[in-house]
């Protein structure tokens, strides 16, 4: 029985180290003609703490916030609880996922996802006769 | 749900965790006539025994046109974030992030220095620190 329970202890630690819980971040999504622009409200978060993968056809973007510290604070109101954000997008086939360009400034998050060469549009011209 | 620890105990968010956990215990839900949301920016507000330290995470802001005020023990935040601009014949798919004049206002407690306030914006986080007076510390007072 001890055992057990020890046993049930050890995953569930696991499990919680595992994925920390972390706010959504709001985000803006505008699709052109060549690709995808994606906004993303990440404030508090410094450029080294940011971190964006693309794993497959998964887009993952996480951030931990880092705040100027006061010694002996105490929260009095906290609309934000938690120091992180995550958010993850599937892809569609038609983006390049290995061009992904992002620029991080004063806490917007700015990706660029253009389409793969194949899915540009064309216009194919109609020949007479 | 899991309630999430921090190994570090001394740090900002475990402070504001406890207090949210604190503060869901003694409210009733009850609706507000302004939404569900916190509005934007939004705030947390520590203290510290010298000083109000206030945190609005207004990402994407121009410091300069954001105009921070101090009357009568009341601070108010307001500016106006742009949205995206949205190429002609481009789709939203999200539209999330919110865009348009915003207001936000804390109530400071008394013995605020409104001389010795300073505000900071970086990372998309604007931070306001607002000194007490000296006449406001707590003092000792010794025993005859």
């Amino acid at each position: 029985m001890n055992q057990n329970i020890a046993q049930n202890e050890a995953v569930l630690n696991e499990a919680a180290t595992q994925q920390q819980p972390a706010l959504a971040p709001p985000v803006d999504v505008i699709e052109d003609a060549s690709g995808i622009t994606l906004y993303a409200d990440l404030p508090g978060v410094p450029r080294d703490r940011l971190d964006i993968r693309v794993e497959g056809d998964q887009l993952s973007i996480e951030g931990e916030m880092q705040l100027p510290m006061r010694d002996g604070l105490e929260g009095t109101h906290a609309e934000i609880t938690l120091p992180r954000y995550r958010r993850v997008f599937n892809l569609s086939r038609e983006l390049d996922s290995e061009k992904v360009a992002a620029e991080l400034r004063d806490g917007v998050l700015t990706l660029r996802i253009p389409k793969a060469e194949h899915a540009q549009p064309r216009r194919i011209s109609v020949q007479a006769g | 749900m899991a309630i999430y620890r921090t190994p570090f105990s001394r740090n900002l968010f475990a402070e504001f965790d406890r207090l949210r956990r604190e503060l869901d215990q003694a409210f009733e839900l009850s609706p507000s006539i302004r939404g569900l949301g916190t509005g934007f920016p939004t705030l947390n507000v520590g203290s510290t025994p010298r000083s109000v330290e206030i945190f609005a995470f207004a990402p994407g802001m121009d410091p300069a046109s954001i105009d921070v005020q101090i009357e009568k023990g009341v601070l108010t935040i307001s500016g106006e974030r742009q949205a995206p601009a949205v190429p002609e014949k481009a789709t939203v798919h999200l539209g999330e992030r919110f865009a348009g004049r915003f207001h936000r206002v804390v109530s400071l407690p008394d013995g605020i220095d409104p001389a010795a306030v300073t505000a900071n914006y970086r990372d998309g986080v604007l931070h306001i620190s607002a000194q007490r007076k000296d006449s406001a510390l707590p003092r000792r007072i010794s025993i005859q």
